[in-house]
């Protein structure tokens, strides 16, 4: 693929209405922001509908862009507020303000109870080791991992699996996520550690059920 | 003593890998870490969990959104 031209020629061209320009555009961006609106609303096909909505507000409001952030995201803002109006539709969004981090978004996001307690002889050390995984090379497993990390994601509220998307299904980085979302870098931070413990809690005990079962299965054959 | 309970570095792995500890903080994380088998494999864990993350699956926008939305780039008064 050919490097992407810097924001200001892309937007020139976009105002030139370059068609090339555009369908790089939609090319590229297209899928992440499918998978990022997704997060809001509760199908696929409306989903799509929000991609679609985005992208033409975009062609409507580039004259308007003023470069005060990247070109993609201030695409990305564009989605998730058109995503956010779709979804109080839809009655499945919560406000905008909401996707601060709330006092169930602090507290601990590994059980207490796997730690030893004031009387025990180590204290916040773990009574017994987190159980280890299957090598990721065991690639038997991928095709169940990839179903039990999307079902993982679907549990979590609104403002965790936006966020959790954004940096580890999109790949941004803190700066840009925060500027996407406009919330501060420590937020979005305490947002992204409860879901990826979240989401690591469940493999866990994906794996944990395999374990026992591939045990119980070597018992009867054996 | 400065070592950090294994209950406090599991709060702090997203941080860690954000490089958004201070120096003090990266020092006991990462000392923890050189003593702690459990606290190990929990980072490792972690590590694979956004690996597998980064690993789900693209959807595409439907054929259909694509054409209706370079007719309106051409026309977008159409």
């Amino acid at each position: 693929m050919q490097p992407f031209p810097p924001d200001d020629v892309l937007v020139a061209r976009l105002r030139e209405r370059d068609e090339a320009a555009f369908v790089m555009l939609l090319d590229a961006w297209s899928d992440g922001l499918l998978r990022l609106a997704r997060s809001f609303v509760s199908t696929t096909d409306s989903a799509a509908e929000v991609v679609q909505d985005t992208w033409l507000a975009v062609i409507q409001g580039i004259e308007k862009f003023e470069g005060r952030s990247s070109l993609k995201t201030w695409v990305y803002r564009i989605l998730v507020n058109t995503a956010k109006r779709r979804g109080g539709r839809e009655a499945r969004t919560v406000p905008w303000s909401s996707l601060l981090p709330t006092p169930e978004d602090e507290g601990p996001t590994v059980d207490p109870a796997r730690f030893g307690g004031p009387g025990d002889p180590y204290p916040g050390h773990w009574r017994e080791f987190p159980a280890p995984w299957p090598s990721p090379e065991q690639q038997a497993l991928a095709g169940e991992i990839r179903a039990q990390v999307g079902t993982a994601l679907a549990q979590l509220p609104e403002r965790q699996r936006v966020v959790i998307m954004l940096r580890d299904v999109e790949g941004y980085g803190s700066d840009e996520v925060s500027s996407i979302l406009d919330i501060s870098a420590a937020n979005q931070r305490v947002l992204l550690h409860r879901a990826r413990a979240f989401v690591r809690g469940r493999l866990e005990e994906y794996y944990a059920a395999v374990g026992q079962h591939v045990e119980s299965a070597t018992e009867v054959t054996s | 003593m400065n070592d950090l309970d294994c209950s406090e570095f599991v709060e702090l792995v997203t941080a860690f890998l954000d490089d958004a500890l201070d120096a003090d903080g990266k020092r006991r994380f990462v000392d923890h870490l050189a003593l702690c088998e459990g606290c190990t494999r929990y980072l490792h864990q972690f590590r694979q969990t956004i690996r597998a993350l980064g690993d789900l699956p693209v959807e595409q926008l439907p054929p259909e959104a694509r054409d209706t939305l370079l007719a309106a780039f051409r026309d977008p008064r159409g």
